[in-house]
């Protein structure tokens, strides 16, 4: 074996056009991005302000960067599977040959989810959790920064299998035995398995510091019974995250080990059970459906209740509907395979317990609509999303039920019907959730507000895009349609999947329009500037500090007394930081900036690539530079920053100043 | 089989998709052309007009308390205190809950009805067909007709056929979908499943789980025939001179689509019995390329 393992010129696709130029675009666009920023001096700011910083809003904002440049990347496979899939139709070739049409189905479905849709829901919590408990940091700022840079680290690995090598043709979950050496011998699956590894322990970290910002760091007299609606959530998807993502770390460790190391977990022969590969992963992956909804479930609690004027409706019937849903969601994984043929006990026993979660969604929908009742509602952009939301989901959830009855789910198991079911709880759920939060919480981490004229055409874009393209594919699947095919048969398809290609027309001109919002809002920021910190009225505590918070976030931390509700909290808290006078501040220590995350990462970066190409020196070189990182942050004895109270009470007066 | 749902909603429910069937793919599921099929669709009706009877409401209250409560409407009463009600948190409960009964019902007795390896009709009445789903075509072997076809399924029309199927390689599944249920198959292990075609007639069949390049060719046609023309076909097989033995499969079990519309008149009774027990070793999937490729075949 050469120094370099399996990676010579042969991996470069020189042959194939498309990724090739694909890859090569990539680059260019990062390398001018990168030649923009040394050349305009950026680099000590981004160094010092970002890229090292251990500031939740810092790193939350980052997260939701990193899924919105991968949800386009994601967007851009599915635009290639439409448009491919159509041109088959009636016996033609399409563009894409089976062995590049599989690899972005699989990479289609595996960044949406761990580099997309995660990163946002996990970037949304980094970010608003502390502000809305009154706190001034996470548990664990600088693993925080760790867990990011693992994520953006797992990101980088799938990319870089579009200009070396190939990346997994299994699907987005590496079924065995397919994806045992034995029928996958490329790198495909060992860049999936690193990449969703090294992203996997970022996640868990995340949710390990959510949980414990949570239980442990809430402002005084904070009670959980006080805590907006969004933190429960944080809270129940933290929970999951902490609860299931273990079993997708153990469950890829036993299929890296056969294929590396040829034990025998998943494989056909030597006792090896493919099955169980089938349920331990869909153990991890049902929770995670949840982890990925239940966010969703609290950016629509705030947004509705702030715009209709009212508190949120039930309360607390909410918060048993998403711990109700929380615990159950461990119960039902079984119903992604009904047709493994376990029997009609099991089946049905699973069945039920799936269509018993719609029990907890449906008290939510109804709590959000009597939150509606009585109110004066506003539509601005992050109240389109919700109603989209909650049009849109009802009927999703539906579906799933649908697909939860073992007798249905044998006709629509892994038809388009399916594929078309967990888009629409996928996309009008957490995505729309995320453009939602995006949108609600731009102006407090900017301080200017999003365009509110191209915000509603984005939405109104997407939605009809949505309905046209998942409309077309739910009838699809009920003609017998089923997913993951590189051309089709049967003719008579056709014209459904024209529709749902000219679907995907108006849905990239729902994403140009989103892009746009940035583009004219960044420019027209003076004009949308909000001083108050409070642009929407809001109710909770992230309304009560400056837009942009200071690094310190509240400069007296917030105190909730009392039987008063939570929805006053904000209230009490701008009364009491207007009254106070220079004198009563005190001295702030923060966690200071640290690079020990994005060293780590780097050096994470570089083990999962030399694993990929068995480049076992590099590997092990790694691994001593990401363990010296490690040490070299243990050595430190200086971890802190303190802001004095003058400088407390001047950040302070400077931002009250532009307020009044 | 029998429907759970009243029969009105589920009259109009079928008429309501009736449209999506007639303009038909020869592939629906909501046209069934078998007793399986047929209990999936009323499966799916029932849940569906159930679920309706509830989301219908909900949809039309979701627009309308948006639009009456909009903030420029100065006839809706405003209740900004209005944030809990007893009552109102019962009834959301309760109705989800209600639903979930009927539908559990559903479920509960669907499966069971349902369940692939129940048999369909009185034991001895069915054909047996054990199915070897390999990559990338089906191979199916009659065994008490002693005769085997690739990609070509041929069954009596009228008459139960009992599925034993399993994998020379990886995951696929079997599906029929105007016959109903699918199921999988896998290598070393055994599953079961009872379909039967009322009418004599070509249905379209298709692997339903990806199983790598050849998938989208894992495509075949079932053909149902009037037993007297089955009993024709089986003896014509049977005068082909070709022999499925271990050797023989060994070569059909490789990578490829070469082997399409192959029948053999003879065939090893105890092949089957060797793929599902492992007697004869799983397949060979691709090879290793340069630059972390793989390569089929």
């Amino acid at each position: 074996m050469s120094v370099l393992g399996k990676l010579d010129w042969s991996a470069i696709p020189i042959d194939q056009p498309i990724p090739l130029a694909a890859g090569g675009g990539a680059i260019a666009l990062m390398l001018a991005a990168l030649g923009w920023v040394t050349v305009k001096g950026h680099w000590p700011y981004l160094w010092r302000e970002w890229i090292t910083s251990v500031d939740h809003k810092r790193i939350g904002v980052m997260y939701v960067v990193l899924a919105l440049a991968m949800l386009v990347r994601g967007f851009i496979d599915a635009i290639m599977m439409r448009t491919h899939q159509a041109l088959t139709v009636g016996g033609g070739s399409g563009y894409l040959p089976p062995e590049h049409f599989n690899q972005i189905f699989s990479a289609h479905g595996t960044i949406m989810i761990f580099f997309g849709a995660m990163p946002f829901m996990v970037g949304l919590m980094n970010f608003v959790v502390p502000l809305q408990l009154g706190v001034r940091d996470v548990a664990f700022p600088r693993l925080n920064s760790t867990a990011f840079w693992l994520t953006a680290s797992g990101a980088l690995l799938v990319n870089l299998s579009l200009v070396l090598g190939e990346f997994a043709r299994t699907g987005w979950l590496p079924y065995a035995p397919l994806s045992e050496r034995s029928y996958s011998p490329g790198v495909g699956v060992d860049y999936y398995l690193w990449a969703v590894q090294i992203g996997g322990v970022g996640t868990l970290m995340a949710g390990i510091n959510i949980v414990t910002t949570i239980v442990k760091t809430r402002a005084p007299g904070m009670g959980y019974l006080r805590m907006p609606m969004f933190c429960w959530t944080a809270l129940c998807a933290s929970m999951l995250i902490v609860a299931a993502f273990p079993i997708l770390t153990a469950t890829l460790t036993m299929l890296t080990l056969d294929r590396y190391l040829g034990f025998h977990f998943f494989t056909n022969a030597a006792g090896g059970s493919p099955m169980m590969f089938v349920n331990l992963i869909w153990a991890w992956g049902h929770p995670e459906v949840y982890i990925l909804i239940l966010p969703a479930f609290g950016v629509f609690s705030e947004v509705i209740a702030t715009f209709s004027g009212k508190p949120l409706f039930g309360y607390r019937s909410m918060v048993a509907a998403t711990l109700f849903i929380t615990v159950v969601s461990f119960m039902v994984w079984l119903h992604h395979f009904f047709t493994m043929g376990a029997g009609a006990n099991v089946n049905a026993a699973f069945g039920i317990a799936t269509s018993i979660i719609a029990v907890g969604t449906g008290v939510k929908i109804y709590n959000w609509l009597f939150t509606m009742y009585g109110g004066r509602l506003r539509f601005p952009t992050p109240m389109l999303w919700s109603l989209g939301f909650l049009f849109t989901f009802i009927i999703g959830g539906m579906t799933g039920v649908l697909l939860a009855v073992p007798a249905a789910d044998f006709i629509l198991h892994n038809s388009l019907f399916l594929v078309a079911h967990f888009h629409n709880v996928i996309v009008s759920g957490t995505v729309f959730g995320a453009i939602a939060g995006y949108t609600f919480w731009f102006p407090k981490a900017f301080g200017f507000t999003l365009d509110e004229r191209w915000g509603k055409r984005a939405f109104w874009l997407s939605l009809a895009g949505f309905v046209i393209v998942f409309g077309a594919l739910y009838i699809a699947g009920l003609e017998g349609m089923t997913r993951r095919l590189q051309h089709v048969a049967v003719a008579q398809w056709g014209p459904l999947l024209y529709v749902s290609v000219a679907g995907v027309a108006v849905m990239i001109a729902g994403v140009a329009a989103q892009i746009t919002q940035l583009v004219v809002s960044i420019r027209r920021r003076d004009a949308l500037r909000d001083d108050t910190g409070d642009p929407w009225e809001g109710r909770s505590l992230e309304w009560a500090t400056p837009s942009p918070p200071p690094a310190f976030n509240f400069a007296t931390l917030p105190e909730v007394g009392g039987e008063e509700p939570y929805w006053r909290i904000k209230e009490r808290a701008i009364a009491s930081q207007q009254e106070r006078s220079a004198s009563d501040y005190e001295p702030i220590t923060m966690p200071r900036r640290s690079a020990t995350g994005f060293v780590t990462a780097f050096f994470a970066t570089v083990i999962g690539f030399a694993m990929v190409w068995q480049i076992w020196w590099l590997a092990a070189l790694g691994l001593v530079c990401a363990y010296g990182a490690f040490v070299a942050f243990a050595w430190r004895d200086e971890n802190e920053d303190t802001f004095s109270a003058e400088e407390v009470a001047r950040i302070e007066r400077a931002r009250r100043g532009a307020a009044a | 089989m029998s429907v759970i749902a009243p029969r009105v909603p589920r009259a109009a429910l079928a008429l309501a998709l009736a449209g999506l069937a007639s303009g038909c793919s020869g592939a629906s599921v909501l046209d069934p052309a078998g007793p399986v099929a047929e209990g999936n669709r009323a499966n799916l009706l029932s849940a569906l007009a159930i679920m309706l009877a509830i989301v219908v409401p909900t949809l039309i209250a979701i627009i309308a308390f948006a639009w009456w409560f909009r903030a420029g409407n100065p006839r809706a009463k405003h209740r900004p205190e209005f944030v809990f009600s007893g009552r109102i948190e019962l009834v959301v409960w309760s109705i989800p809950l209600l639903v979930i009964l009927f539908l559990s019902g559903v479920i509960w007795i669907g499966s069971h009805r349902l369940a692939p390896e129940a048999p369909l009709g009185p034991a001895g009445r069915a054909l047996e067909v054990q199915v070897v789903s390999l990559d990338w075509k089906w191979l199916f072997i009659y065994p008490d007709e002693g005769i085997a076809t690739v990609d070509r399924l041929v069954v009596p029309a009228g008459r139960p056929i009992r599925f034993r199927l399993t994998s020379a390689s990886v995951m696929n599944a079997f599906f029929v979908p105007r016959l109903g249920s699918m199921i999988y198959a896998m290598n070393g292990m055994e599953t079961h499943l009872h379909l039967q075609a009322d009418r004599p007639g070509r249905y379209y069949g298709q692997s339903a789980q990806f199983s790598g390049d050849g998938f989208a060719d894992m495509h075949f046609t079932l053909q149902a025939v009037p037993p007297p023309e089955f009993a024709r076909w089986t003896a014509e097989i049977r005068g082909t001179g070709r022999t499925l033995d271990r050797t023989s499969y060994r070569a059909l079990a490789q990578q490829g689509h070469a082997a399409r519309g192959l029948a053999f008149g003879r065939v090893d009774p105890g092949l089957f019995g060797a793929i599902v027990t492992q007697a004869i070793p799983p397949a060979a999937g691709p090879k290793p390329a340069p630059g972390g490729q793989q390569v089929s075949g």
